[in-house]
């Protein structure tokens, strides 16, 4: 063997160990720091924790996009959804004075609230844009109480990492990380363009993620759950969505 | 092997030139295919993408209760969609924007790659930057009619097209890695809510997100058209010489050889 490829023999064995080391140590810190989306596996997962954790380094206090009162859209578009279930007719039935918001999981005080309880928590409005994965958008005031006061209220625990929340309609979740979930822009909302929130677009309650892609939106809330991990719930990818394959982080 | 070498060192006037060097460098190589794998995934998938909503705008936002500035006759994979077609296809919107953003990482990380090879080795100034003298409509002019001529001639390319770049390639390379990329990544961006939350301009300065939409399909048009006659380009000139090239390294020996024999 000559010295020449001895050498290069050595010197990349000591480049391929730390390469492999740099990786460990690159995924440990990324998974201590909460950059690994929980649909990373599978062959488009490389791709969705390079979006997710470059989100997270660069973009996580960024306010949401917020827009002058004459550009609300005159036309907003109600994306369908699927018929209305049995409890949802019911409650609207009772004009939704029934309706309840179930805090629950790794907080100090689990609670429920009615949407008077939302209503006398403070209220704020902002403008965003609703913005789907197809391609359309529309602007619209949206008014309702960020969700990080409902969840001070009830306290959450240190080691909680992701909020996942339900739709009364079945089969319809999503969570976010905590970043997302006490983002000032994250409502619990109730009202739309001043009056309302009409049930086309989640009345009586919708969780608002301004900056996210619209199906992270989820409506008709009822039930939100505060957790550390998200394997136990659903297969383990994170919320519906990616069960249904789409990706779970929806920033882009 | 060593009167090669020797040419290396003082590059001969008279001497017979040896091929010195591989045609396009390891990196270009493979930044190329790397390049060709990712868009071809991006180009798919985007098209899939566009499916689920062939209608665009102009401005900050748009849907079907607005009127688009375009519409693309297609069927929709959503029944929302006024297309006209009593059909709807199906929905291939999850996998396709999962690998649309790899893909784009793909595009992205390669291109950074090639982009510092390209300033760090001069590859840019030397192999791309047009030559001064043709840097001119004429010059424009000679090499579109000396291709042409040539390939209604059925004649073998130049040799020095083999080793080189003319004007009108240089220029078409130069506006697709710095023009055009660097638009659709912008344009593609510019339709991220959590990028342009914290960087609000990239979407206002281009009008709007619907406006970036519309744009970043207009440029993928364009990188579409270059893909089709730099194919086409590749073909007229000897698509298996010129895919050795960009495989291998190697140029095609022969006509350079043949060139040669003629002179002498």
């Amino acid at each position: 063997m000559s010295p020449i490829s001895r050498r290069k023999l050595i010197t990349g064995g000591v480049a391929a160990t730390a390469g492999v080391a740099g990786l460990a140590t690159a995924a440990g810190l990324a998974q201590r720091y909460g950059l690994i989306p929980p649909d990373h596996g599978g062959v488009y997962g490389a791709g969705e924790t390079l979006t997710y954790a470059a989100q997270r380094l660069l973009t996580t206090h960024a306010p949401a996009r917020e827009f002058p009162r004459s550009m609300i859209s005159k036309d907003p578009f109600a994306n369908e959804t699927a018929p209305p279930s049995d409890a949802f007719k019911k409650l609207q039935g009772g004009g939704f004075k029934d309706w309840r918001l179930s805090v629950d999981g790794m907080v100090a005080h689990p609670a429920s609230f009615s949407l008077a309880d939302l209503r006398s928590l403070p209220t704020h409005s902002q403008i965003t844009e609703v913005a789907c994965e197809e391609g359309w958008s529309y602007i619209a005031e949206w008014i309702g109480t960020p969700l990080a006061g409902v969840l001070n209220e009830v306290g959450v625990l240190p080691q909680a990492r992701y909020v996942v929340y339900y739709s009364i309609q079945p089969d319809w979740w999503e969570s976010v990380d905590m970043a997302d979930a006490l983002h000032p822009h994250t409502f619990l909302t109730m009202g739309m363009n001043g009056g309302e929130l009409p049930v086309g677009f989640g009345g009586p309650l919708r969780l608002r993620v301004p900056r996210q892609l619209g199906y992270k939106s989820v409506k008709y809330i009822t039930r939100v759950t505060v957790t550390d991990s998200l394997k136990h719930f659903g297969k383990g990818l994170g919320s519906a969505s990616p069960e249904g394959g789409y990706a779970w982080y929806a920033g882009i | 092997m060593l009167p090669a070498m020797s040419a290396v060192a003082s590059p001969p006037k008279s001497e017979t030139p040896r091929q010195v060097g591989p045609r396009h460098s390891a990196v270009v190589r493979v930044t190329h295919w790397l390049t060709v794998v990712a868009f071809l995934a991006l180009l798919i998938t985007g098209g899939e993408i566009v499916i689920s909503h062939p209608r665009f705008y102009w401005g900050e936002v748009g849907n079907v209760m607005t009127r688009p500035l375009f519409t693309i006759p297609i069927a929709s994979s959503r029944d929302t969609v006024p297309t006209g077609y009593n059909y709807v296809m199906p929905d291939q919107n999850g996998w396709s924007r999962y690998l649309h953003f790899e893909a784009a990482w793909v595009a992205v990380l390669t291109g950074l790659v090639y982009l510092v090879y390209g300033l760090w080795t001069r590859h840019f100034r030397s192999n791309l930057l047009p030559v001064k003298g043709e840097r001119s409509w004429g010059g424009y002019w000679r090499a579109f009619r000396g291709v042409f001529a040539r390939y209604f001639r059925r004649a073998p390319p130049d040799a020095a097209d083999a080793r080189s770049y003319n004007v009108v390639q240089r220029t078409a390379y130069l506006a697709v890695i710095f023009v055009l990329f660097p638009l659709v990544i912008w344009t593609g961006l510019a339709m991220s809510p959590a990028f342009t939350a914290a960087v609000p301009e990239s979407v206002i300065l281009l009008g709007g997100r619907q406006s970036a939409r519309t744009i970043h399909f207009f440029v993928s048009g364009l990188l579409l058209l270059f893909l089709i006659v730099h194919v086409t380009m590749i073909a007229m000139a000897g698509f298996w010489s010129r895919m050795r090239a960009m495989i291998t390294g190697r140029a095609e020996a022969a006509p350079i050889r043949g060139k040669l024999e003629d002179k002498s």
